[in-house]
């Protein structure tokens, strides 16, 4: 083999290997969300389908599969059937530049657990974040129904809104790496977890901003209101049914999983251990365990919200986003500039 | 550029010249907006491809994400689906027509042939990293020009938001100053009159 060729199969591994783990994290986790807020609510959830109810995700997927699917009078039906795909491939494609764990020597060459290490790896994330909102935004526009394009509007005003915040709470962490690279800003933050990002020291403000925005990113509570039920039945996929209902659960899944990988990689040091002793065992580099250790802590943070705060209002939504997080992302960004200015 | 690289360009050039093609020829303008969207995206291919990809993430977070949702926003809002049939066909929008094309097949023919002549930016050692274009932009030479476009940016939103409250008058008192937890004060932002008649 060339080495061409040999880049390619590696890449072409990679790939697979992610998005397979990707769809198992997501069934994992519809289950788990569901097991998790039951506890929190006194009750018990799906526990019918296997041990503890663990093959309910796969009885879910089998019943999606044999519903029929409906599509409504009037739709537009390229974009009614493209929504889907969009929102899924838009959450797909944002986890090609996550380092899942340090690099691994396998058979005398290097292999970084990511599939691509850019050079601009934290603007492609936010360039296809913010492509993500046009899944939602046609799938509420083709169903032809005006609860969902009232979902769909609300969605796209709110997405667009945070995800400013979004990409300016990334700032500050890219000005103390001083690379965009998101193995660099993983590197940056090396020595224990007194060097991550989240610590005061560091870049607390951002990641304030950064949790907040992320959340309405990706439409969970309390910034759900692209789905609010009690007044827009179910938001943007009120009219899709069966597999392609299946996909925009998947994407918003999905998206969940990548807000917290990201999350744990610029703000929580990525695959470093919190000491530095801890990094490997009986000289086995333990950094896959930690990146994914930290990404669970993310995801129940998610279900904790959701099983916890009640829905803030549209109109608290729009001036909570305008008037307080982006004036204090701007804020962090100057203050990070000042001090870095001031001590260097 | 490897084989792969060139037929991986091939590929996106066609998709970005067929969906451009869309957005010309297609009556419903939600359907021009969303070709536009996959038009901007495969320009940011072909820029990643020819070796500048801080241009090919600027494309999408600029066009294709900010911009792009500003438009399908409003053309949802307003719910188009058919284009107004504008007369257009009077013999002075023919004319400017005409001009206009005509003045963009001399660039395109002059830029061209400067590529024939010279050979693509690639080959030259192009180079496009954020930090040559942070370089070259706040140098000295662009800093001035670079400080006024945002002054620009910054009076042109002044102007459209005095144009959207109907001229300098006395304004509405702002929502802020209602209760909080009383009926819902409409937005300020644009999606408000849907929010009232909702």
């Amino acid at each position: 083999m060339t080495p061409l060729q040999q880049e390619l199969l590696i890449a072409l591994v990679k790939v697979l290997v992610i998005f397979h783990a990707l769809l198992g994290l997501f069934s994992l986790m519809t289950y788990l969300e569901r097991r998790t807020l039951a506890f929190m609510q006194f009750r018990l959830g799906p526990n019918r389908v296997g041990p503890m109810g663990l093959f309910q995700p796969i009885a879910d997927g089998i019943k999606l599969f044999f519903k029929e699917e409906m599509m409504p009078a009037g739709a537009s039906r390229w974009l009614f059937v493209a929504a889907p795909a969009v929102a899924v491939i838009t959450a797909f494609l944002s986890m090609a530049v996550v380092p899942w764990g340090g690099p691994v020597h396998l058979a005398g060459r290097e292999i970084s657990l990511q599939i691509a290490d850019l050079d601009v790896g934290i603007l492609y994330m936010f360039a296809i974040t913010s492509l993500g909102v046009y899944g939602i935004v046609l799938a509420g526009w083709s169903s032809n129904n005006k609860y969902t394009l009232m979902g769909g509007l609300r969605s796209s005003a709110q997405m667009f809104s945070y995800g400013l915040a979004l990409g300016l709470s990334w700032v500050g962490v890219i000005m103390l790496a001083s690379s965009f690279r998101i193995s660099d800003i993983v590197a940056s933050q090396q020595g224990g977890f007194w060097n991550w990002n989240f610590f005061p020291t560091r870049q607390l403000l951002g990641f304030l901003v950064y949790v907040i925005a992320a959340t309405a990113e990706v439409n969970r509570t309390p910034f759900d209101l692209a789905e609010a039920e009690t007044e827009l039945v179910a938001g943007f996929h009120t009219e899709y049914s069966s597999m392609r209902f299946a996909l925009i659960q998947m994407a918003e899944y999905v998206n969940m999983i990548t807000v917290c990988a990201v999350g744990a990689s610029v703000f929580f040091g990525g695959w470093l251990a919190p000491l530095p002793v801890l990094q490997s065992a009986f000289g086995v580099d333990l950094g896959l365990l930690w990146f994914l250790a930290k990404l669970a802590c993310g995801l129940f943070f998610f279900v904790w919200l959701r099983g916890t705060l009640p829905r803030v209002r549209y109109d608290q939504l729009m001036h909570f986003g305008w008037k307080v997080l982006v004036p204090v992302a701007m804020l962090n960004i100057v203050g990070t500039a000042a001090v870095i200015a001031f001590f260097s | 550029m490897s084989a792969l690289d060139i037929v991986l360009f091939y590929f996106f050039g066609t998709v970005a010249l067929g969906s451009a093609l869309v957005v010309v020829g297609q009556r419903n303008p939600t359907y021009s907006a969303f070709s536009l969207i996959v038009t901007l995206a495969s320009l940011s291919a072909i820029f990643g491809l020819l070796g500048s990809p801080f241009i090919a993430v600027l494309q999408v977070v600029v066009y294709a994400g900010a911009i792009m949702v500003l438009f399908v926003f409003v053309l949802m809002l307003l719910n188009v689906r058919e284009e107004q049939r504008q007369d257009g066909s009077s013999p002075a929008f023919k004319a400017t027509a005409l001009g206009l094309g005509a003045v963009l097949a001399v660039q395109l023919i002059v830029v061209l042939l400067r590529a024939t002549r010279e050979g693509p930016a690639w080959a030259q050692g192009f180079d496009a990293s954020a930090r040559k274009v942070a370089e070259v932009l706040f140098s000295t030479q662009y800093l001035y020009v670079f400080e006024a476009t945002s002054i620009l940016i910054v009076s042109a939103l002044v102007g459209a938001l005095a144009l959207a409250r109907g001229g300098m008058g006395p304004v509405a008192p702002p929502p802020a100053a209602a209760p909080a937890l009383t009926a819902a004060p409409p937005a300020p932002e644009a999606p408000a009159p849907v929010e009232a008649a909702h």
